[in-house]
């Protein structure tokens, strides 16, 4: 039962984008169509379940000090793992993301899920962190794509949905970005009240 | 001409936080005061030219002699947060009162992806060294102008009355957003 617990809790509760406000830059930066900001959000999901699962195994080898460039090291190599694979596999994919793929390193979540709790927990749980954290950062920038590719070109992971002619091109550019997740986190914080 | 053009595309045109959305995250940490703003802004400028010039020379000398670009990210790294580091213990030494100024925002720029973007950005962009090291003091002056201008602008929202919703985080990405179309009036200039 806190297996499942820990598996749901990124995705509203502990919502690493919408409740906890890390990630910002990828979050804004790579969400102007509803495919990109999945492609990010799985790319980020591998490097968080795989960094969580190594860092679990060798935090109590690590000395206290050198911690933080330890983690650094490790999140690193996944990475570029998934920089190399990516542009391998999904070279279209690797041009629209482009300079955000390495910038998954200092991706708040990944380092913050390393230190607050796969270096405190074991393997299995901190895999699950990873999964859940991961997925629930993949859901908000999928919502945010979509939001943003339908008000900016009348379409959804590339179906049209209205004529483009009719679209606020505004919300595929910078400005777009920063209001849609305004208002979105706005209502969560109202339906959050009105839960509670 | 041509510095100045690579100067004014990095400050008002390609803003790093308005328009590419780097940095975003001390963007909407340090930018509840003015002062603050500037201290941060100042403390980023410092780190970015520093880490780009290392950086770059780094890449240059080691990973293109030997042929181990693969190596890209997890070098700049390791170099930019040992680098922010050693900045930190030798300000503390050398000069107490900068470090009383900008010590609080060190430890935070190794986590900012703008100071490891622009590092990455100048190897993409082909720069020679003079270009990059321009380009990375401008990009920082770009962020700071932004960081400044958005600390002044929630200055004045803590004063107005905001729907209880919108309060705090909602509010401040908006305005962030009607600043970024502000800055697409730049577009094209250069």
């Amino acid at each position: 039962m806190s297996q499942l617990n820990n598996l749901t809790k990124g995705f509203l509760r502990e919502n690493p984008v919408f409740v906890l406000l890390l990630g910002m830059c990828p979050t804004l930066g790579t969400t102007t169509s509803a495919i990109n900001g999945l492609g990010m959000g799985l790319a980020t999901t591998f490097v968080l379940i795989m960094s969580n699962m190594v860092i679990s195994l060798v935090a109590n080898l690590i000395p206290d000090k050198i911690r933080i460039p330890g983690f650094i090291v490790i999140i690193a190599s996944f990475v570029t793992i998934v920089d190399m694979t990516i542009a391998a596999y999904l070279p279209s994919l690797h041009e629209s993301l482009g300079l955000f793929i390495p910038l998954i390193v200092v991706n708040c979540i990944v380092l913050g899920r390393a230190e607050s709790f796969a270096s405190k927990n074991s393997l299995i749980p901190s895999a699950i962190d990873g999964l859940s954290m991961g997925l629930g950062f993949s859901f908000a920038l999928t919502l945010l794509g979509s939001i943003r590719e339908i008000l900016g070109s009348g379409k959804i992971f590339n179906f049209e949905v209205f004529n483009d002619q009719y679209g606020m091109l505004v919300f595929v550019l910078a400005p777009g970005g920063f209001l849609a997740l305004g208002y979105i986190i706005a209502i969560i914080n109202k339906i959050k009240k009105a839960i509670s | 001409m041509e510095y100045l053009l690579i100067i004014i595309s990095a400050i008002f045109v390609n803003n790093i936080v308005l328009t590419q959305f780097l940095g975003i995250c001390p963007f909407l940490g340090v930018s509840k005061k003015v002062s603050t703003a500037v201290g941060m802004g100042g403390a980023v400028t410092f780190v970015m030219t520093l880490a780009t010039l290392v950086t770059y020379l780094i890449q240059k000398e080691i990973l293109d002699t030997f042929g181990i670009q693969y190596m890209q990210t997890i070098t700049y790294i390791l170099v930019i947060a040992s680098l922010v580091q050693m900045l930190e213990i030798i300000l503390k030494k050398a000069s107490p009162s900068l470090y009383q100024a900008l010590g609080v925002f060190l430890p935070l720029i190794t986590t900012n992806c703008a100071v490891l973007g622009v590092a990455i950005m100048v190897i993409q962009k082909n720069y020679n060294l003079l270009e990059s090291l321009i380009f990375a003091a401008a990009t920082a002056i770009g962020f700071a102008l932004a960081l400044v201008l958005f600390a002044g602008l929630r200055e004045h929202l803590d004063l107005m009355r905001i729907p209880k919703g919108m309060k705090g985080t909602p509010i401040a990405l908006v305005t962030a957003g009607l600043l970024a179309m502000a800055f697409m009036g730049f577009a094209g200039i250069v």
